[in-house]
């Protein structure tokens, strides 16, 4: 009797579970069955009419019923859970080709974004980088760095003087002065700033531009190390392919002094419009620091020796980026300045 | 400087090479060459034709039919030059050659190809060519028709080579000369270096002795008054000149250098001048007063005419050359009308001088006048060439039979230049350059570019022309060029480690740098110098300190003149330029120096203070800038709280909308809107904002130290008060009190609500607050925190603030 009734309600129980499409429907089965009113509990409150002596089975059997109703519900939550994510989840399916949100990030100018190439390079070999005065000295401009008085490179139309003793820094080499002057030795420094000169604005010139200095003093420093150093200097801005050629060149505060040319880096050296159809591009000037400069700065060129050289920051970005106009550089025109 | 190939190769007889190569090698060992033209590039298949015979054209009044003997053959050619003349000679572009253009003198890129074909009806087998079709001109080959064929001389040969007779197979190559190589600007300078280059033997003119048995002496003196100018001054004379165009040799020279051949003379004087580097002057002798010449100082607002016709005002800076009554030249620059050579010239004195550098650079840019002679002479010339040159010159006057020259020369050379010794170390040589070659392989460079070892006290004697030349590092150099700075190998510099790194400053500007750009902000770069009109239009008063600019004595122009003492200007004529060109929602800063003079005129360096200045428009507003200054300065350390002056007197900004940034008690920036009567001035049609923080102080007061606090493991306990307040209470004064009475308890508070209007009786607003307490040890309870929010609304109800029910 009680077996019978209990098979029943099991078999109504799996029935009842398998049609059900929700998970609200399967509690309200649940509590149907389970509750305190439920089927199943109407059933326990009937084992006081069971016989004793077979009150343990039937027990038994009400149990079994019980955990196996539990597990079938449990089976079926589970599985109405999943299909209600999936539903909400169909539901829920986006145009991920909408516009982005972004967070509209600020761009560095090309010639921070050159100058940072640069210093990663030098800091890496152990240089450091320091700053000198844009209004300064005519000393440490020129009669420091061997231009004396009347060299035609202090003419008036290149330099900009606030007075006889004081002008607008034509070169960063004035850095090479100061941190000699400084007399901590040895020196691996680069200096990078903004100088000027007397030049009237066009797509090639500027009357402000930057240049990045660099000075090795050491003992036993040699024109092979200036050579070296350039080099892989070079490589590491323009790429490892890069070849690098020096030739003589003058400049006052160096003996021997050198241009570097690269590889073009559009044609790899076979000629082309951007380099003009020469395969190289001229790119710094350098040389061994002119002994008379290294005694002006109270160094004993017979004890110490060093190389410098000097790099337009503009012409690597111009080169580098594959800008035509230098004008672009300082209108600061937010669509130009978006593409770096 | 530009220079024909063959003239070099007169003095480097055995140097071969293509013209690339003479480029490469030239430009590596210190001579740049920086490109070179092919004279005969677009010139192919030219002859010396002869015309045999000429009959007109059937079918057209303009054109006539010439038989033309061009050696092999007598070909038929239909031409429509107006000069054509039986028996002449002229150069004739076969079937399937080339010519460099036209003959209005337009060049073709590639050239033109010649071919047979018919010219109305007539066969016509080439073309008979102008000097314009060879691509040259009338100023070059002055013995041209202004319009027609280009005759060549009786003496040349029929069938052969046109394009050689004319002195076309020649390459000019153009060099870039460094001012420190005064001997390079001049063709044997050159020709030198490319023997010592190609390790060629080089054969300069050999000069003989010229002039008749005469003295010159017996003619002229020369008093040189102005010594510390003119170092020395030789002076030689010619009679019975006949002028006549010079020999077709000197002319193709000449005309390769970019010189027009003149006269016999003329073309002499600058065939030396190219050939030397020694600029000479020709004077007309029966013009100079006194038979003396007087090299002085010009007198005070002194007024000459140079031989261009022009009048010239001169100081007693500019030196002169003058005869016994007047000026006759300006000395290395130009001479006079009163003196010029003219055809009808009988005698001459020829001037080879040498003049001080600097004073002829600083004469002829105060004249306004640099002419070929001066730019010679102002790089400071060997003294020892004059003499040399003005020799050199009367040779070719001897061998062009210009003129008897008088014998003997005028030489006034008071302190002669003295020998100049380098000691020879090699040593030293070879640890400069990181290389390790023999004594003598250095010796046989340096002897090949005529440095002679003087074995006996171990130095290099330098010859004069090398002026250059100063110390062992001077010498190293010329062994590296030869020996090649390619073959130096590389290294990198060995010895004591040293550590790479930034200066704190440039590692605070990076985070500037980054936390503009995290903002939205992209980075603009603007000139130091602007004009002085910018403080009228930032409304910046007469007396302000910001108007005690640097003024640059030199400026490109009133718009760049002074050294700007604030960074605004920049920033808003960039934002101005966006908004002209319709960007929208423009951010932008800029790190750069203004310039603060320490006292005026300048006796001592200014104060550059580096600033790091924001400005915007479109999207956003005071607070979003308030924002930025913010994060900013938390990157860098400064974990106080800034505080904000209303009362900042930005005369640029709106009176209602700007504060000082205040930090520690110090002002550190200010910040706020733009002022609208400065926008109008920089057309500038939206609001904009701009914040600018002086580094220096940030530089100060960053810091890169961290430490870390433990993460709170009680509960936070927080409160909400809502006040009403008139509207001119700050929210800052009510953030202080919250500081100030909540202690160390408060661990934040925050701003939720702020109201004007309906319920709020006018002229008042409602402020809300959120203040967060917590304690590191325990549960805050209400004992704890009750005593605090009564001490915080007292202090609050004191000002007048009210609590909201």
């Amino acid at each position: 009797m009680m077996k019978e009734r209990l098979k029943k309600i099991m078999e109504n129980a799996s029935a009842q579970i398998n049609e059900t499409d929700s998970l609200e429907k399967l509690n309200e089965i649940k509590v149907a069955l389970l509750g305190k009113k439920g089927e199943l509990t109407e059933v326990l409150k009937g084992m006081k009419d069971v016989a004793p002596e077979e009150r343990p089975q039937v027990g038994q059997i009400v149990n079994e019923t019980r955990q196996a109703i539990e597990a079938m519900l449990e089976n079926a939550r589970t599985e109405l859970s999943k299909k209600k994510r999936e539903l909400q989840m169909k539901a829920e399916v986006i145009d991920v080709t909408l516009p982005a949100k972004k967070n509209n990030v600020g761009h560095r100018h090309p010639n921070t974004i050159a100058l940072e190439e640069v210093e990663r390079i030098f800091v890496g070999m152990g240089y450091e980088v320091v700053e000198g005065p844009e209004v300064e000295y005519d000393y440490y401009n020129f009669e420091a760095l061997n231009i004396p008085a009347n060299h035609p490179a202090k003419d008036e139309q290149d330099t900009f003087y606030i007075n006889d003793k004081i002008l607008l820094r034509t070169q960063t080499s004035p850095v090479q002065v100061r941190q000699m002057e400084k007399g901590h030795l040895p020196i691996r420094m680069i200096a990078p700033g903004r100088v000027f000169r007397a030049d009237e604005v066009d797509a090639t010139h500027s009357p402000s531009f930057h240049q990045i200095e660099g000075m090795v003093i050491d003992k036993n420093i040699t024109f092979a190390d200036l050579k070296g150093t350039l080099q892989e200097f070079a490589k590491q801005l323009f790429g490892e392919d890069t070849k690098v050629k020096f030739r003589p060149h003058h400049f006052p505060f160096t003996e021997p002094s050198a241009e570097m040319d690269v590889t073009c880096f559009k044609c790899g050296g076979k000629g082309c419009r951007f380099c003009k159809g020469e395969g190289w591009i001229e790119i710094l000037g350098c040389g061994m620091v002119h002994p008379k400069v290294l005694r002006m700065s109270g160094i004993d060129p017979e004890e110490y020796s060093g190389f410098a050289f000097g790099v337009g920051l503009e012409r690597i970005a111009l080169l580098k980026y594959e800008i035509d106009d230098m004008r672009l550089l300082y209108e600061n025109d937010v669509r130009f300045l978006k593409q770096f | 400087m530009n220079t024909s190939l063959n003239w070099i190769k007169a003095y480097v007889p055995g140097l071969e090479c293509t013209d690339q190569e003479y480029m490469d090698a030239m430009t590596l060992s210190g001579t740049k060459v920086e490109g070179y033209e092919k004279l005969d590039a677009d010139l192919d298949k030219i002859v010396v034709g002869q015309i045999m015979s000429v009959e007109r054209h059937p079918d057209a009044d303009k054109l006539v039919i010439c038989q033309v003997n061009v050696g092999t053959e007598t070909i038929q050619i239909v031409t429509g030059a107006p000069n054509v003349v039986e028996g002449m000679k002229v150069p004739v572009v076969l079937d399937g050659g080339r010519v460099a253009g036209g003959h209005d003198g337009s060049k073709t890129e590639g050239g033109i190809k010649i071919k047979k074909g018919k010219l109305r009806g007539v066969e016509s087998c080439g073309m008979m060519c102008s000097i314009e079709e060879l691509g040259s001109s009338k100023d070059f080959y002055p013995d041209a028709p202004e319009n027609g064929l280009y005759v060549m001389p009786e003496y040349a040969v029929v069938g052969s080579d046109a394009v050689e007779a004319l002195g076309l197979r020649d390459t000019v190559f153009e060099y870039e000369v460094t001012n420190n190589r005064v001997d390079c600007f001049s063709i044997l300078g050159i020709a030198r270096e490319a023997a010592a280059t190609f390790r060629k033997d080089f054969v300069p003119p050999v000069i003989k002795k010229s002039g008749n048995s005469d003295d010159v002496n017996n003619y002229v003196t020369v008093d040189v008054q102005a010594a510390d100018l003119c170092p020395r001054y030789t002076a030689r004379l010619v009679k019975n000149i006949k002028i006549a165009p010079s020999p077709e040799w000197m002319q193709r020279r000449l005309a390769a250098s970019g010189i027009r051949p003149i006269n016999n003379i003329v073309d002499i004087t600058n065939y030396v001048m190219e050939e030397y580097g020694q600029p000479m002057h020709a004077y007309d002798f029966d013009t100079i007063a006194g038979s003396k010449i007087i090299v002085r100082r010009a007198g005070e607002g002194e007024e000459f005419v140079t031989l261009d016709g022009q009048t010239r005002k001169l100081d007693p800076s500019v030196l002169m050359i003058c005869d016994a009554e007047k000026s006759i030249g300006i000395a290395g620059i130009m001479g006079g009308e009163n003196s010029k050579i003219t055809d009808d010239v009988k005698t001459m004195l020829f001037e080879a001088a040498c003049f001080d550098g600097t004073n002829i650079r600083l004469s002829a840019k105060k004249i306004g006048m640099r002419t070929e002679a001066s730019g010679k002479f102002e790089k400071g010339l060997d003294p020892n060439l004059a003499a040399e040159a003005i020799d050199r010159a009367c040779q070719l006057i001897e061998e062009l039979g210009a003129g008897e020259v008088v014998g003997g020369i005028v030489d006034v050379y008071p302190q002669k230049k003295a020998e100049k010794r380098i000691k020879f170390e090699p040593d030293k040589i070879n640890k400069l350059l990181g290389i390790n070659i023999s004594a003598e392989e250095m010796l046989g460079y340096l002897e090949k570019i005529e440095l002679v070892y003087d074995k006996a006290s171990n130095e290099l004697v330098i010859p004069s022309f090398r002026q250059d030349l100063e110390c062992g590092a001077d010498i190293a150099e010329e062994v590296a060029r030869f020996y090649g700075y390619d073959n130096i190998p590389t290294s990198l510099p060995t010895g004591e480690a040293t550590t790479g790194k930034l200066s704190f400053k440039l590692r605070v500007e990076a985070v500037a740098r980054d936390i503009a750009e995290f903002c939205g902000f992209s980075q603009g770069m603007t000139y130091s110098f602007e004009s002085p009109k910018v403080f009228d239009k930032l409304l910046i008063p007469q007396d302000s300190p910001l108007r005690n600019t640097i003024v640059i004595s030199n400026p490109l122009g009133e718009d760049f003149s002074i050294m700007r003492t604030t960074p605004l200007n920049g920033m808003l004529t960039s934002l101005a330029t966006n908004y002209n060109r319709r960007n929208k929602d423009v951010k932008l800063y800029e790190l750069g120096n203004i310039y603060i003079p320490k006292a005026l005129p300048l006796t001592e360096l200014p104060d550059e203070r580096m600033q790091f200045t924001l400005g915007f428009y479109g999207d956003g507003d005071f607070f979003s800038m308030k924002g930025v200054v913010e994060e900013f300065l938390e990157k860098v350390g400064m974990n106080n709280k800034p505080e904000y002056d209303p009362k900042a007197g930005k005369p640029y900004l709106h009176p209602g909308r700007q504060a000082n940034i205040i930090y520690d008690g110090e002002v550190i920036g200010y910040l706020g809107e733009v002022h609208p009567d400065v926008l109008d001035n920089y057309s500038i049609g939206d609001k904009a904002y701009i914040a600018v923080i002086d580094m220096p102080h940030i530089v100060e007061k960053a810091s890169f130290d961290r430490k870390y606090e433990e993460i709170a493991k009680f509960p936070a306990v927080t409160r909400d008060i809502s006040m009403v307040m008139e509207k001119s209470v700050l929210v800052g004064t009510i953030e202080d009190i919250i500081e100030k009475r909540g202690g160390k308890l408060v661990e934040s508070y925050k701003l939720f609500d702020i109201y004007e209007g309906a319920q709020i009786q006018s002229g008042y607003k409602s402020v809300a607050y959120s203040i967060s307490f917590r304690a590191k040890d325990r549960t805050l309870e209400d004992k704890d925190i009750n005593p605090i929010m009564e001490k915080i609304l007292k202090d609050l109800n004191n000002l007048g603030i009210e609590l909201r029910s």
